[in-house]
């Protein structure tokens, strides 16, 4: 069954095989991963939200590459130009600062992007060493875990993080991407723990047994290598949750604080002004936040047909 | 029960069976040439193809063969619930009582369901709605296909739980199908397929879920059913043993195709076919203990991209030039049976 | 049923207790790194610090524990919880009236509005989501896939200040300004929330606050649909002979919806978040907005006090709907 609980849960088609009869399929001799390299080349979507996912992580390193106006920069921002609408030199218009709409996009890029790396980053670190030991070990270890990440699953992400992060006064990159961490950790640890069971539970994992292989090796060699394409997927979809995350957090006054520059604070500021009618001040963030969003979903959505062997 | 009593009992609803006009002197079941078709992403496999056979009232066809050689695409296809598409019945006539079934619209037919023609399916804790009372699922068909009230379709199938022999059945009656075992949930199955009375039963895999000793339990069950009732009994496994005690004939099927024909005890002593021949003598035997067990070597082909001539030649034994080049026709062999095999005599007095 | 309510019921105790302690260890945690949060709410203008003490007195903020960073503070959690337990959530630092109060309040508004969203996201999602399962592969169910997707690329907040400007500014004010429209109809695309329209200014927020979900219901139910379509026991109804509409209508779909059902206990979760966003955007004076503002003006004293009624609600409600799963699916119920 598929999991509502997560949003990986949701965008999962659960359509193994599709309903070809069995002996019909072709023999496939490819490895596993030479199969989901030749799925991915062969899938347009791959490719458009391949190309999307660069540049925005381009952009997030390297933001100089794509524009020359640091808002960051006082003597490229003029007050006087606040506001003024897309005009043919200047396409994305000026920010209520007076910088440019584009350089402001383009630098405010690096902390919506920072936050949801590391926040998936830690997320996969505790999720692949706590799932793995819960899997693997069972037990007492395993039941507490599972009570721990029932009491997580308790909170509404959100809910939780608004309280820590009103009472929280400093607010950087890494205290929003902590937050994250706290409240997010528990559905990865979760799927990755059904994962190493799963995998516990082939004969090959018996055959390493019987040749004397340690728990340590088993694990290094065989449990999580069998267990990361569930973890890759989720990861690459969190990084589209949490670009969401963060700027609807800064959104509600609680994420980013100005002068940082950042995607949801433009859009916070702008959202007043469009309401007047200088709608490419909202618009244009917006756009910005959904297209970043939709191709690591996207991307995470092919991944998972790529690399799924049960869709096949 | 005659066929008047039976349409006045259903009202409007059955009325649409009771124009068609069965013949009552032909057969029970023709199957004539029957070709199906999938439509996959790596072509068109021909899952069935041309096979034909006849059934009479009180008699049992045995259809053996590998998962996969369209056994079940056959019975599925006699039914009429192939899931189209990616299923095509290409060709061929499925004539019940010498009604063309293919002809007939689809509100008629699926009175067919049930009334003319039940099936048993292999795994009856899927086969079986987890969410409702086994009760309420007998009873479906006497609300669907009769003008039965809730409270009289409910008596009826503690009836027929009677009938099967599933004790307190009263009690059981409310109870799902989880709650009942392998071999129990099975004889729920039976007592589906034996709701309305029908004249041919299809079994498919009816036994291989369950254990050996529940396995003779339930297949004594459907025999016995079977000979009270008269009905025709199709039965698809690819378990020699209990063909060998059930069926009075055998088609045998490969990859799609009838290979061979035959009266049951013409096919277990003097096998045609060398695929039939293949099966038997994988089959262990006490006599031939300590010494290696005959299996046929390779596997079925891929449907999409069968080989060229005869469907079997990669793996047998038999095979000569010709056999990589035509594709052998079913032979009129000797004593009333047939073989898809260019070299059946040979194959005989082997 | 009877064993798997006990058993239920013993698993909610321990949730429970869980979910109100990390609360509270999350808020002491914030406190002992940032410092008290009446010292917060006064920004760069802080009254004398007599006042401030006796603030921090008034609401229990004293305790020694507070400067011991990770410190649990398990008596002052022991105390919250007796408080709970009378119905005392606290008070808000600014006023000083009761959070219950406020929320007893604003209760009815938000009600209305979550009535709005769960009622368009639930029959629209599972239209959708039946509709494009039955017709796999074909125009329909592309289109619903595609545009499913790109609704979860959208958070709330965009998606409310959008259709805001969109639909409640440059479409309303048109519809507005033509006289064959009756006044009623203008106000389903109000910018604001109206208190002369009670239900009709809360539509188009609640569609806003339901649009993430109704994907989320449209894509489960497509793909629970397929999957139950498939089954085993769908082939039996249509041995059996039914009819096709009662195999789709009664063998497939009552399997289908068990997903969606528990999906919709875990998706108020995303409401309440939801609440805060769009009743902030719309101005929708309801418990959203209270938290909204809560965390505008820095009142520890109303998040924290909302969040936990709020997180109250949300785990009996997800006790509710796993009752609801045992009626629904049987396995559940007898095991």
């Amino acid at each position: 069954m598929t999991d509502p609980h997560s949003l990986e849960g949701i965008l999962s088609k659960g359509e193994p095989g599709g309903s070809e009869p069995g002996p019909a399929a072709k023999e496939r001799s490819r490895s596993l991963t030479a199969d989901a390299i030749y799925e991915l080349v062969r899938n347009p979507v791959f490719w458009v939200a391949g190309t999307l996912v660069v540049i925005v992580l381009t952009m997030a390193v390297v933001p100089g590459l794509w524009a020359n106006q640091d808002p960051n920069v006082s003597a490229e921002c003029d007050i006087q130009l606040a506001q003024r609408s897309p005009s043919w030199d200047r396409p994305f218009g000026y920010t209520t600062q007076g910088c440019s709409m584009w350089g402001a996009v383009v630098y405010g890029t690096r902390n919506s992007v920072f936050v949801a790396i590391a926040g998936t980053a830690a997320i996969a670190v505790i999720a692949i060493t706590l799932g793995v030991i819960a899997g693997f070990y069972g037990r007492w270890i395993d039941s507490v875990l599972s009570r721990i990440t029932d009491i997580f699953f308790g909170l509404p992400f959100i809910l939780g993080a608004i309280i820590l992060l009103t009472i929280l006064t400093t607010r950087t990159v890494w205290t929003i991407s902590a937050v994250i961490t706290v409240f997010l950790w528990p559905q990865m640890t979760r799927i990755m723990r059904g994962a190493t069971i799963a995998t516990k539970q082939r004969d090959f994992v018996d055959a390493a047994r019987a040749v004397g292989a340690s728990n340590f090796r088993i694990i290094r060699k065989h449990i999580i290598p069998n267990s990361l394409a569930p973890v890759i997927v989720i990861g690459t979809i969190n990084l589209g949750q949490l670009i969401a995350i963060e700027s609807t957090l800064t959104f509600l006054g609680i994420g980013f604080q100005p002068p940082t520059v950042s995607w949801g604070l433009l859009i916070q500021a702008g959202a007043g002004p469009a309401l007047g009618g200088t709608t490419h001040l909202l618009w244009i963030p917006c756009a910005f936040v959904v297209i970043a969003t939709l191709s690591f979903i996207l991307l995470g959505d092919v991944l998972r047909d790529a690399l799924d062997p049960r869709m096949r | 029960m005659s066929e008047s009593v039976i349409a006045s009992q259903r009202g409007i609803d059955v009325a649409a069976l009771q124009r068609v006009h069965f013949d009552r002197d032909a057969p029970l079941l023709e199957v004539d040439d029957l070709h199906v078709e999938f439509h996959t992403r790596d072509g068109t496999a021909k899952a069935v193809n041309g096979v034909s056979f006849t059934l009479h009232e009180g008699e049992t066809l045995g259809i053996l063969g590998e998962s996969g050689c369209g056994k079940s695409v056959t019975a599925q296809a006699i039914m009429g619930i192939l899931d189209i598409p990616p299923a095509r019945v290409a060709g061929g006539k499925i004539l019940f009582r010498g009604v063309d079934l293919q002809k007939m619209e689809e509100k008629t037919r699926r009175h067919i369901r049930a009334n003319k023609i039940a099936m048993i399916f292999q795994d009856a804790l899927s086969a079986l709605n987890p969410v409702f009372t086994v009760g309420w699922q007998l009873g479906e068909i006497y609300r669907k296909h009769t003008e039965a009230s809730r409270s009289q379709a409910k008596a009826k199938a503690v009836e027929l739980l009677d009938l099967v022999g599933i004790p307190a059945a009263k009690e059981r009656v409310n109870s799902f199908p989880h709650q009942f075992s392998g071999g129990m949930r099975q004889r729920v199955m039976i007592a589906m397929a034996l709701a309305l009375e029908p004249d041919i039963i299809i079994a498919d895999e009816p036994t291989t879920a369950l254990d050996v000793t529940v396995q003779a339990q339930v297949m004594k069950l459907l025999s016995d059913l079977q000979q009270d009732y008269r009905m025709g009994l199709i039965l698809i496994t690819h378990d020699m043993a209990v063909m060998a005690d059930v069926a009075d004939k055998i088609c045998v099927m490969y990859a799609g195709n009838a290979v061979e024909q035959a009266d049951v005890h013409q096919i277990y002593s003097r096998p045609a076919h060398p695929y039939s021949k293949g099966l038997l003598e994988s089959i262990p035997r006490v006599d031939m203990k300590g010494q290696e067990l005959a299996a046929i070597k390779g596997l079925p082909p891929v449907l999409v991209d069968p080989p060229p001539g005869c469907p079997f030649h990669p793996r047998c034994t038999f095979a000569r030039e010709r056999c990589q080049e035509e594709k052998p026709e079913l032979y009129d062999v000797p004593g009333d049976r047939r073989s898809a095999c260019f070299f059946w005599e040979e194959v005989i007095s082997s | 049923m009877g064993r798997y309510l006990i058993r239920r019921l013993l698993q909610f105790i321990p949730v429970l207790l869980g979910a109100l302690f990390l609360l509270h260890y999350m808020t002491v945690v914030g406190i002992q790194i940032s410092g008290d949060p009446v010292r917060a709410l006064f920004g760069d203008n802080p009254p004398p610090e007599s006042v401030l003490a006796a603030m921090r007195a008034d609401y229990g903020l004293d305790n020694p524990c507070l400067d011991r960073r990770f410190d649990p503070c398990v008596a002052m959690f022991v105390e919250r919880l007796g408080q709970y337990a009378t119905g005392d959530f606290g008070i808000d630092l600014r006023q000083g009236r009761p959070i219950t109060e406020h929320l007893g309040e604003r209760f009815p508004t938000t009600m209305r509005l979550a009535l709005i969203a769960v009622v368009f996201e639930t029959v629209l999602g599972i239209a959708l989501g039946v509709l494009a399962g039955l017709r796999k592969d074909r125009f329909v169910d592309n289109l619903v896939r595609a545009s499913t997707v790109l609704l979860i690329a959208f958070p709330v907040f965009i998606i409310g200040t959008l259709i805001q400007v969109y639909v409640g500014v440059k479409l309303g004010n048109w519809i507005r300004g033509q006289d064959s429209m009756p006044d009623w109809f203008g106000q389903m695309f109000t910018v604001t929330y109206s208190a002369d329209y009670p239900w009709l200014s809360l539509i188009l927020p609640g569609l806003v606050l339901g649009a993430f979900s109704l994907a989320a219901i449209a894509r489960l139910t497509r793909t629970s649909v397929i999957e139950n379509l498939r089954a085993d026991y769908v082939r039996t109804a249509k041995a059996k002979g039914m009819p096709g509409t009662r195999v789709v209508g009664v063998h497939t779909l009552r399997n289908s919806l068990i997903p969606v059902v528990t999906y919709i206990g875990f998706d108020i979760g995303n409401l309440m978040a939801g609440a805060v966003v769009t009743e902030g955007i719309f101005g929708v004076p309801g418990i959203g907005q209270f938290v909204f503002q809560g965390t505008q003006n820095k009142d520890a004293g109303i998040v924290v006090g909302t969040v936990t009624i709020l997180v109250l609600v949300y785990l009996i409600f997800n006790l509710v709907v796993d009752l609801l799963y045992a009626v629904l699916d049987p396995r559940i119920r007898y095991d």
